[in-house]
């Protein structure tokens, strides 16, 4: 399909702008715009259509089954969409008066209570884009309390588990604490000898998921709390995987002191094609001084920004946060109530379901009951016909399947990592199943079939190698090379896609 | 019944634990210890149906005053131009909304395609050869750009103009810690960035973060305070507005090495400061440096054109603890919505923008007669006058009357008690400003 820029024609433009009989004003020579940047000129029904061609090349939940491990592709509620687009919200400024925007900061108020309690905290701060920039912002919160107490040089280290998503390592360097990893043992449960050997009065703290990535709940939190706290550290939850406790287990009473939310994925903002996002952090009370400022308060009747908060560690990002998805989580938590533990029941009940029909045909590498999510392992496939992971994700979407996440975690080989979420009713699930049982027989019979997949997508497997190698990041106009006469450089690689 | 977000009946669900080989959904969560199964109800208001929602939420926003209701002046960072409605229709479909980040190029050809020619309607704009998916937002790519220069040039102090947004500084000083940087900053003067003391600074520092149009409204030197930073071996970078662009230098022309900006005034609604994305965009140097996602050309098994998530291994889920940052979610419908904003737009358009805003400042500058801050230096759509007597009087005065007049330069620049930062789009018309004069006059 052309590119919007090979579409575009001199002299043809889309918009309509008011025009003002006013003197023209000039920009200084020296800072004027010499050669106009080179954007599409289409007119209004060529861009609408343009769009919407590649809107038909694009997979959603709209479109069918996600089963995306780790990111929890649920049901977007459409009337979400209709109240974070009501003026009063979409069209508020961030800096006008508190008298003029009491109705945001009473959401934002109300929010910061619900998240409160759904992991038993004490504190909330909305402000974090992402969980990822949550992540930070809980590091650096520990790096402050610990300077408050005279520590922070002495409490340089962070433990991550090695099932934990890429974000944990990358944000201990960002937040410059060292990395030390703590490994997985035979029952999916954190490492805790190596804890009670290592985790002494140079950490700072630990940074999990629970349940982890592999879907299992460590039968061992209470221990490994213990363990941290008795050496005056801080336990991180991660909270991507927090759809299978709500109502459930609360992270404040597992031991943890500091906590993110997703709230694309718990509280269902639509995932955007890779955003937004909104990482809200909750903390226990000797961590709120710490909180990025300003923080929502309120008492019921009256909210106001708090700024005068002397230990804070500033800001993470402009303005409270993302407002938008604010609106669309706050609606869909009041849609359920105290019923969201039905959500999380219902969450796991599916995972389990997939689990049970699914695992005499792949690999399961930890024998027990899920959460939300599970990971198989397609390793006898791989050793008995040479199919891989890949090639069963990329075969899945000839049945008109989304792909788990595959190669994730990094402990199992050939991960397949499931999450069909609470939403998904139970014949959708028995497709997938059936579709997954496919597969595994066409591996052994007919083995090029999943190799040569998919079949029936608008792109063959493309050649990420040669992506990588020439990396062309953007049009290029008249000297764009055309990348169709020369070879393949290689194909789809064999890494972690997903979570 | 069912929640109307899920599917699953009695009977489908015995069937499931019957499959399971459980007797009930508690015993699925047998694994959690016992002393942590959290006990009877969460404390939270009971459920409200779709109607009640609709009323409840509608009841919040209608204590908001939004721009429609009051004749607004207010920008300082997120502005209130016109968003086309072919933006609202094409992210309100569902294949856009509801998909995620592109892992699987075969099932995500279109969000792909789209990040592709994002990338280029931004190099385009800022004259770059490579920018990224979407970051966070104007104050987070300014964080991000201190931690590409870091380590492209292995210094460790970063110098940011006082001029820059206080919003952004806020955020870097934040971050700033974490990355292993000092953070300077370098004060105004009369509105603008000497060009030499910026020089002196910037020994030793790993960047220069400037904004153009700044803080202020002013136009700084910029090809000045690029050649400053340059001179002294300091990354230059430009945090700009990219609805400027159609009539501002581009800041690759003028020897900067990254672009940065807060996108929202191209294509994304106010929405009480986000979501919104800001973009980064660099000189191809620093491609291998670069944080978050990046889609790149290639082509499929049958030769054909296609596109995938490329240089991967800069990142957190391939490199780990080594990636060039954490970012995994980013801001890609926001950034969609930017490029179908700026399709619309079309360079000419893009330009007329621009020049309105210009029109439209100089008219109100001249119309309310009130001194300028800084009469000496031009401005693009914002400007800041003094009001006389201290601007949250006037600001207070002025809404009483159904008019935002700006923003109170004080709340973060001491002694500038009656400044008033006020901000004009193509959305405001002359009689709009005809009437603030007639209110600031008062």
């Amino acid at each position: 399909m052309k590119l919007i820029y090979e579409k575009s024609k001199a002299g043809r433009r889309a918009s309509t702008l008011p025009h003002y009989d006013l003197p023209k004003a000039e920009v200084p020579e020296e800072l004027r715009r010499k050669r106009a940047p080179r954007l599409p000129e289409l007119s209004e029904p060529e861009v609408v259509r343009h769009f919407s061609a590649l809107a038909t090349r694009t997979f959603g939940i709209d479109t069918g089954f996600y089963p995306l491990g780790s990111c929890t592709m649920k049901h977007n509620p459409r009337v979400n969409e209709r109240l974070v687009n009501l003026p009063g919200f979409r069209d508020l400024h961030p800096l006008q008066d508190e008298d003029g925007a009491q109705g945001a900061l009473e959401l934002m108020w109300r929010l910061q209570e619900i998240l409160a309690e759904v992991v038993g905290l004490d504190a909330v701060s909305l402000q974090p884009a992402a969980g990822s920039q949550g992540e930070l912002t809980g590091l650096m919160l520990m790096r402050a309390y610990f300077a408050d107490r005279g520590e922070s040089d002495r409490r340089a280290n962070v433990f991550v588990a090695d099932t934990a998503h890429g974000t944990n390592p990358a944000s201990v360097t960002m937040a410059g604490f060292k990395l030390q990893k703590v490994g997985t043992d035979e029952r999916g449960n954190l490492d805790l000898e190596f804890l009670r050997a290592n985790v002494n009065d140079e950490t700072a703290g630990l940074m999990l998921t629970n349940p982890s990535t592999l879907g299992l709940f460590d039968e061992s939190i209470e221990e490994v709390a213990r363990i941290f706290h008795d050496a005056g550290a801080l336990l991180y939850y991660d909270g991507a995987n927090l759809n299978a406790v709500c109502g459930i287990s609360r992270p404040g009473d597992m031991g943890f002191d500091i906590v993110h939310y997703n709230l694309h994925k718990t509280f269902s903002q639509p995932h955007g094609g890779g955003g937004p996002g909104a990482g809200p952090i909750a903390v226990r009370g000797i961590l709120e001084p710490f909180l990025p400022v300003p923080v929502v308060a309120g008492n019921g009747e009256r909210y106001r920004f708090d700024y005068d908060r002397p230990k804070t560690i500033g800001k993470v990002r402009g303005f409270y946060g993302p407002f938008g998805v604010f609106v669309r989580s706050y609606a869909f938590i009041r849609s359920y109530g105290p019923g969201l533990r039905e959500m999380s029941e219902a969450a796991v009940l599916n995972a389990n379901y997939l689990l049970a029909r699914l695992k005499g045909t792949y690999d399961l590498p930890f024998e027990r009951l899920c959460m939300h999510e599970f990971v198989l392992s397609a390793r006898n496939l791989k050793r008995e016909h040479g199919v891989s992971a890949l090639d069963v994700a990329k075969r899945l979407m000839d049945y008109g399947y989304h792909p788990p996440t595959i190669y994730f975690p990094l402990i199992v080989p050939e991960a397949l990592m499931i999450e069909p979420t609470e939403t998904e009713p139970k014949e959708a699930l028995d497709g997938f199943i059936q579709a997954m049982h496919a597969i595994a027989r066409e591996a052994a019979e007919d083995p090029k079939l999943l190799k040569d997949a998919p079949h029936n997508r608008p792109v063959r497997r493309l050649d990420e190698v040669k992506a990588a190698k020439r990396a062309i990041v953007r049009y290029q106009f008249d000297e764009h090379p055309d990348m169709r006469g020369e070879p393949a450089e290689g194909e789809a690689v064999e890494a972690q896609k997903g979570a | 019944m069912a929640h109307q977000y899920l599917s699953l009946t009695d009977a489908d669900r015995d069937g499931m634990l019957e499959a399971i080989g459980v007797s009930s959904v508690e015993d699925l969560f047998r694994d959690v210890p016992e002393a942590l199964r959290f006990q009877g109800e969460l404390d939270l208001e009971p459920a409200l149906s779709e109607p009640e929602l609709v009323a409840h939420l509608s009841e919040l926003a209608a204590r908001n005053v939004h721009a429609g209701q009051e004749l607004s002046f207010l920008g300082a960072g997120i502005y209130d131009h016109y968003v086309p409605a072919v933006v609202d229709a094409i992210l309100s479909r569902g294949e856009f909304l509801t998909a995620y980040t592109p892992y699987q190029p075969e099932m995500s050809q279109g969000t792909l395609q789209a990040i592709f020619e994002y990338q280029t309607a931004i190099c385009e704009l800022t004259g770059m050869d490579v920018s990224n998916a979407s970051g966070y937002d104007g104050p987070g790519v300014a964080a991000d750009a201190c931690y590409v220069a870091k380590h492209v040039t292995g210094r460790g102090k970063v110098v940011l103009c006082e001029t820059v947004n206080p919003q952004v500084r806020q955020v870097v000083k934040t971050y700033a810690p974490g990355f292993g940087v000092e953070v300077v900053e370098v004060a105004h003067r009369n509105g603008v960035t000497d060009a030499h003391e910026l020089q002196a600074a910037a020994q030793d520092a790993a960047c220069v973060i400037f904004a153009q149009p700044n803080f202020f409204g002013c136009l700084e030197a910029a090809p000045d305070l690029a050649a400053a930073a340059n001179d002294a071996g300091a990354l230059p970078v430009a945090y700009v507005d990219p609805v400027s662009l159609g009539v501002l230098e581009a800041p690759g022309a003028y020897g900067c090495a990254i672009a940065i900006g807060e996108g929202q005034g191209a294509g994304n609604y106010q929405a009480y400061g986000g979501p919104h994305y800001g973009f980064i965009a660099a000189r191809r140097d620093f491609i291998r440096r670069m944080p978050g996602r990046i889609v790149g050309e290639t082509t499929d098994m049958a030769g054909e054109r296609g596109y995938v998530l490329t240089l991967q291994t800069r990142e957190q889920h391939i490199r780990r603890e080594k990636a060039t940052h954490n970012i995994t979610t980013n801001q890609t419908l926001l950034a969609l919505g930017g490029l179908i904003h700026l399709s619309w737009l079309g360079p000419q358009g893009l330009r007329d923008v621009g020049e309105t805003c210009l029109a439209l400042a100089e008219y109100a500058k001249e119309r309310l007669d009130l001194p300028l801050v800084f009469p000496e230096h031009a401005t693009f759509k914002e400007f800041a006058v003094h009001a006389g007597r201290p601007a949250d009087d006037v600001i207070r005065a002025a809404r009483e009357q159904g008019v935002h007049p700006g923003y109170a330069l004080r709340r973060d620049y001491q002694g500038m008690e009656d400044a008033l930062l006020v901000c004009v789009t193509e959305k405001r018309t002359p009689a709009d400003i005809d009437r603030l004069a007639e209110v600031l006059a008062a």
